[in-house]
Formats: structure tokens, sequence, C-alpha cells
């Protein structure tokens, strides 16, 4: 299917020089994306280059079965091109994006309003999509949740208890992430790369250090590739047992929602033991980690996997025997295999909804070139199916982080890389635990940061929640929502 | 958890803790430590020597590997939450390490000392720092114990937290949530980007920190604040722990 491809095709964790990457006025440019995922490419990011008093977009999308990645650009545009969202739903949030930040207007798209823009101290929502009748109300919720959650706005239309249509207006988060980027790498992009997503340090530091390291021609020593692959799996586990007990939370099942909090500490705990922080800030660098396990760590750190892994799965035998939890669980929120594939899902949600979708297993980098777990999929699309997926996933990153614990890799843990090359174009993805994180780099003459463009998997996955919702119960709303449990600051950038 | 009464639980041996600095070790003009701090958290101080503000501080330990002479160094004290700003700032004889926060006052305390209900506001947070709070409330922590409550309305609460360096788009809801709440009420600013806005200060997206909306009363450092940090820091604001108290460290 690539091989009859006009777009440059790259793999996970490259760098290929700018002008390189096939360039057509931007119409030509659009029709050809369009064409690239009717032939079941999958857009990873799209995105513009201010240049020459225009903006150049760049599309940069996966072949999944095909195990490569592909880019393009258009020349410098200003104007409008034809909307790919009409035809391609998975373009509808990248295309608003394009259009809110370099005006570029794509002609035809039925829902144009601003992503994250400010408007003072709010941000510029714009219109929502109201459905008319004298029974319809409307359910306005956010910024300010009732946990201690972050921000977002939540717009319900509803008739009676079912939800019609839900609409969700982010931008609350927005910290000027990718703006303050650009310009480097200067000396706080490494801290800024950690806090992108805070509970996800481990996937961006991975994927900015995997750019670094294309854009510099070296890569990591294998033992801060295996290192990261252990690092990435315990942040998958903490997450997803956290996620867990969240979930039995909101249906009122307490032994598995108190046992799944305390353990996902004892994951996090984990990691500090690698790094000092629960979170694994400072741990990933481009050229490798700034930390190493002596044996001892290392064995005192497998000793400790068995026990939370242990004890994640009691608490899981006791959510899954109810049949409460499961009445709550099955059937509601549920998403068809062809919704997620039009809009793009990546992660558990993706794989939730039956589809084979894992960087891991379909653009290996790193150590996972070397070390794969199974993609564990599950067909049903609900939230029972969501919550299967990260028990699923639970036990086979513990499996792998098992394996590898007990076969290290030798050697340094880093190296200096050598300054990043100029005028080259690098991506590069990593499965974190909510799915595809996508960093892309265009850097200019001096080898500097031109543009910096992060896709947090919530990027693609926000929508999918709001879909989940229709013909819903409004107080489905939570379980539905945590069984997504997307990032608000990732999505705000 | 035995802690308060026992020892608290042991820090990660490598999560360093508390940083302490000694300028009586710094030589005269030296300022190795300066340029390696990714947040400008240890500047030239303006009496001569430097200042260290943990305010700022992502506790990478950047500072402590670069100083040939020991005079920074990291304590494994879990205990850094201060009640004013400047007293962050390290540095100068009798500023080795944190000022702690001192109780709140008289009737203040009475009202909050064994009854605290709060409102969290995540502007611009990362959600880590929310995660570590939201550990509290686990079967491990058990914050209900000391009658410390986060709750679902500011109409409820007796005072807000705030995580996150305070985006632009969030300062609306910020100040809104803190006039909603009744006097007398007190501002927690949780972590370096409520602080001072943490690896993202100075984008003209964000306000640097909780203080430049409202008025704070606590200030708790960390990249994100480890849960003992927040814990230690909300005791000592109700009076509930004392400097000296400080049971001793499991070795």
């Amino acid at each position: 299917m690539t091989t009859s491809t006009s777009f440059a095709l790259l793999d996970n964790g490259s760098s290929l020089p700018w002008e390189d990457v096939p360039e057509w006025p931007v119409e030509e440019f659009a029709r050809r994306t369009a064409a690239e995922i009717e032939r079941g490419a999958r857009l990873c990011s799209f995105f513009g280059v201010p240049e020459d008093g225009g903006t150049r977009l760049v599309a940069v999308v996966a072949f999944d079965a095909d195990n490569t990645l592909a880019a393009a650009r258009s020349l410098p545009a200003s104007g409008g091109y034809p909307s790919l969202t009409p035809s391609h739903p998975q373009a509808h949030l990248f295309e608003r994006e394009v259009w809110e930040q370099h005006g570029v207007v794509p002609l035809g798209h039925p829902w144009l309003k601003p992503v994250r823009a400010s408007a003072g101290s709010a941000p510029k929502n714009g219109e929502f999509f109201r459905v008319g009748g004298r029974e319809v109300h409307e359910v306005a919720v956010g910024p300010v949740h009732a946990g201690i959650i972050e921000p977002g706005h939540f717009r319900f239309q509803c008739a009676g208890e079912e939800v019609l249509h839900l609409e969700i207006a982010l931008g609350y988060q927005h910290r000027g992430v990718e703006r303050g980027l650009a310009g480097g790498p200067h000396r706080l992009t490494e801290s800024q790369m950690d806090g992108v997503v805070g509970d996800t340090t481990v996937g961006h530091a991975t994927a900015y250090a995997l750019v670094a390291e294309a854009l510099s021609g070296a890569e990591a020593p294998l033992r801060a590739q295996w290192l990261r692959l252990v690092a990435l799996e315990l942040e998958r586990l903490a997450n997803h047992t956290g996620d867990l007990g969240a979930l039995a939370n909101d249906v009122a099942f307490l032994p598995a929602a108190s046992a799944c909090g305390r353990i996902r500490g004892d994951f996090l705990n984990l990691t500090a033991l690698i790094c000092g922080n629960r979170f694994g800030r400072g741990l990933v660098r481009p050229g490798g980690c700034r930390h190493d396990m002596e044996p001892e760590r290392l064995a005192r750190l497998a000793e400790r996997l068995e026990g939370a892994l242990a004890e994640v799965e009691t608490a899981c035998e006791w959510l899954w025997d109810s049949a409460s939890v499961r009445a709550r669980f099955e059937a509601t929120g549920a998403l068809s295999a062809e919704q997620a594939a039009e809009l793009g899902l990546v992660g558990p949600a993706a794989r939730a909804c039956g589809l084979v979708r894992d960087v891991r297993y379909d653009h290996p980098a790193g150590w996972h070139r070397l070390a794969q777990a199974p993609v564990a999929v599950w067909p049903s699309g609900d939230v029972f199916a969501r919550a299967r997926v990260r028990w699923l996933e639970i036990q086979r990153s513990g499996q792998l982080v098992r394996e590898q614990l007990a076969s290290p890799a030798e050697g340094d843990v880093r190296i200096e890389p050598a300054g990043p090359a100029p005028d080259s174009l690098a991506v590069a993805l990593v499965e974190g635990w909510r799915g595809e994180i996508c960093h892309a780099a265009v850097t200019d003459q001096a080898g500097r940061l031109r543009r910096y463009k992060i896709v947090d998997p919530s990027f693609h996955n926000w929508i999918g929640l709001a879909l989940a919702m229709r013909g819903q119960a409004v107080s489905d709303f939570p379980v539905c929502n945590k069984s997504f449990n997307l990032s608000y600051c990732g999505f705000d950038l | 958890m035995a802690y308060p009464k026992g020892p608290p639980p042991p820090l990660p041996d490598r999560h360093g803790g508390a940083l302490r600095l000694e300028t009586s070790r710094c030589p005269e003009g030296c300022s190795e430590c300066v340029p390696v701090c990714p947040t400008q958290a240890i500047a030239p101080a303006p009496g001569g020597g430097i200042a260290l503000d943990l305010g700022r501080c992502l506790f990478c330990a950047a500072c402590v590997q670069a100083c040939p002479h020991g005079a920074i160094t990291q304590t494994g004290d879990h205990r850094m939450a201060a009640r004013g700003r400047g007293d962050l700032v390290l540095g100068g004889p009798g500023r080795e390490t944190v000022r702690l926060a001192s109780a709140l006052d008289g009737k203040l305390r009475r009202m909050f000392g064994r009854s605290l209900r709060l409102r969290v506001v995540s502007a611009g947070g990362g959600g880590a720092d929310e995660a570590d709070l939201n550990v509290l409330g686990t079967i491990g922590w058990d914050l209900g114990r000391f009658g410390i409550q986060f709750v679902a309305s500011p109409r409820h609460a007796d005072g807000m937290v705030v995580a996150g360096p305070v985006s632009r788009n969030m300062e609306l809801a910020l100040r809104s949530t803190w006039e909603a709440i009744a006097e007398p009420k007190i501002v927690i600013a949780l972590g370096a980007c409520a602080i001072s806005g943490g690896p993202f200060a100075g984008n003209p997206e964000v306000r640097n920190g909780a203080e430049s909306v409202v008025p704070v009363d606590l200030f708790i450092p960390g990249w994100p604040a480890h849960p003992l940090t927040i814990l230690d820091g909300l005791l000592r604001l109700l009076g509930r722990l004392e400097a000296e108290e400080m049971p001793a460290r499991r070795p």
C-alpha cells in the first residue's frame, strides 16, 4: 500500500531533510492527504509552519499495517483549502487548530470554532451547538469540577435524562507550551517536556528524547533504551491501576476503589525508586537517562513489583466478580469500531473498540524493537471494554517489566548527543498509557526548533467521549468520562 | 499510617528532600551552580553570594552535582512548606534551610484547626499535583482523620488549594471560586507551578503562580510536592505539628 505513496516515508524516531519532504500547492496537498487516509493512513499530526509570509501545512500519517510513517507539506499558503473534515472526521480538530493558530481556513469545515484561544481571562469558546425543542434543556458543567481534576467545560443537550449531544469546550489549561518551545532547545526545554502532561512525564520526555536523538543522528545507549521501557510501562501500570480504581469509585464499588488508589501509589513509588520522583521527572533526557540502577536497586524493584502486581490482581478480581459493577459497565457509553476508526481514536479507547492499534507494536522504537507485549483489545467499545483493556494491559505490562528486569541491558546509560541537524523534520511516536504521543520538530538553518508540534492522545480522543455520551443518561457521564480519563493540559498545551 | 505520632514513611532515597544552602562555603565570586539551574531558582544575591529559591526549584539536583564546595546539599527532609514567599529563599547566615510554616493565628486556628474544608482549583496544573492531593484521601494517608476534606463547591469550603501556574484562561474561574468562598478563608499554593509558574514561568499565557491573582497563606514546594510534604504543610498550618515535634526518621 505504501509503495505508491507520494509522501516521504520515514520510521518512527527518525528525521529527514526538510527539503526532501514533498510539497504541493495547498489544495493539492489536501487532496493527497485525503487520498492517503482513504487508503488506510491515520492522521498522527497536522500542523502549520510559518514561512515566507504564509503557512506551510505539514501532515504526518501512519500506515500501521506497513509499520511506517509518512510526511508531506504544502507550499506556503495564506487563504484557504478544501476541508478534509467532511469526508475524514479525524482531521476535524487539527483543521480548527491550524485555522486558529495561522488563519488558514479549511473551507467547508462543518464546525469551525476556536480550540483554545484566549479571550482575556477565559477561553474564546465560540458558539455551542444547540438542539431545539420545548423539552430540550441544556446542562453546563465546569470549568472547575467537583473532584480534584483539571478544568474544562462540558455542555450537554438533554431531553429529560437522555443526552442528545455533548460538546466539550477546553482551552482553560493553555500554558503556551508549543509556542514556548520554539527557538529552543533552551535550558527549560527538558523540564517543560517533563511537564507537558504531568501524569505522562516518561511518555512525553521519551518522545522528545527520540526527536532530539534523531535530529542529532545518535541513538541512546541500549541500557537507557531498556530503562525507558521499564519506566514507560511503570507509568502505564500506575495510571491504569488508578483508572480502574476511579471507575470502581464511580459505580460505588468501594473495595476496589480503595485498594487501587493505594496500589497506584505503590507503582508510582517504583518509579521513585529509579529516579527519586514518583512521576519520573528528570529521568529521561536526550542521549539517555539521568539515573541508572545498581543491581541491588534492581532486585528491590523486581521484588516490590511482584507485590504490587499480586495486590492489583486481587483488587481486580473483586471488580470483575461483582455483578453490580458489570451491570453498570456493560453497554454504557459504547462506540463502534467504525466510529473509532473514523474519529482516529488511539490508545486503550481505540483498542476497546477492537482496533489493533498500538505504537509499541505497529511502530516500535527504542527497546520496544526488542521486547514486546501482545496488543490488548476488546470488542465491545463500552465502559466495560475500556476497563477490560486496561486490566489486560496491566497484566501484559507487568509481565513485560518482569522479563526485562530479569535480563537487563548492559553498559552506559547516557551519551552526550551532538546538536540537532539544521533544516530537518523529525518525528517520534510513543505509546503512552493514554495512547499515541506524537512529537514532530522542524529545525531552522542553525538547528534551532523552528516549530515543535506535540499531539497528546487526548487530542484525538476527546471527541470519542462526546460521541459515547449520545443516548446515555446524563448521570452516566462520570463513569464514561473516567473510562476515557483524558488529559486537559495535554489537549490545551 | 503511624505518622504523625510515629515516624513518617521514608521518602525515596533518591528524592533528596529539601535543599540546604550554606553560603559560608561559597568562595568569593563562585557561581558555578547558577547556569545549571533550569528555572533560575539560583541567582546571585543582591548583597553578594547566591540565593536559592525553593519556590522555583524543580528538585532536579543539578546544582548539588555542580557545586564543587558542598555548599548545596540534599537533606532528605520532606518538610518545606512556608507561610511567606520569602521564607522559601535560602542564602546567608541563618537562612540555610526553609523557614517552616507557622500555625494560623488564634481565631483562624480555632475555626479551622479541627475542621478544614478545601476546594481545589487546577489552573494550568499538569495533573501530578492533583494526583498527589488525591493520594492523601486514600486509605493509606486517610486525610479525613485530621478533619481535612476536599469539597465539591466553594460554598462548602474554608479555603482553596491552587495547582498549576495559573493559565490566563483560568484566571476568571480561579478568582470567581475564591470570591465564592465565605470569609475568613485561606489559600494554599501547591507545587512549583502554583508558587512561581515552575518551568512555564514567563510564558505570556500564564500568570506565574497563584499569588498574582489571590492572596496566599501557605506555599508547598515540589514538582510535584510529595504527599508527605503536603500533609506536613497542612498540619503545620493548622498548628497540629510543631517544628520540634519532628519524629526521628527511620535509618
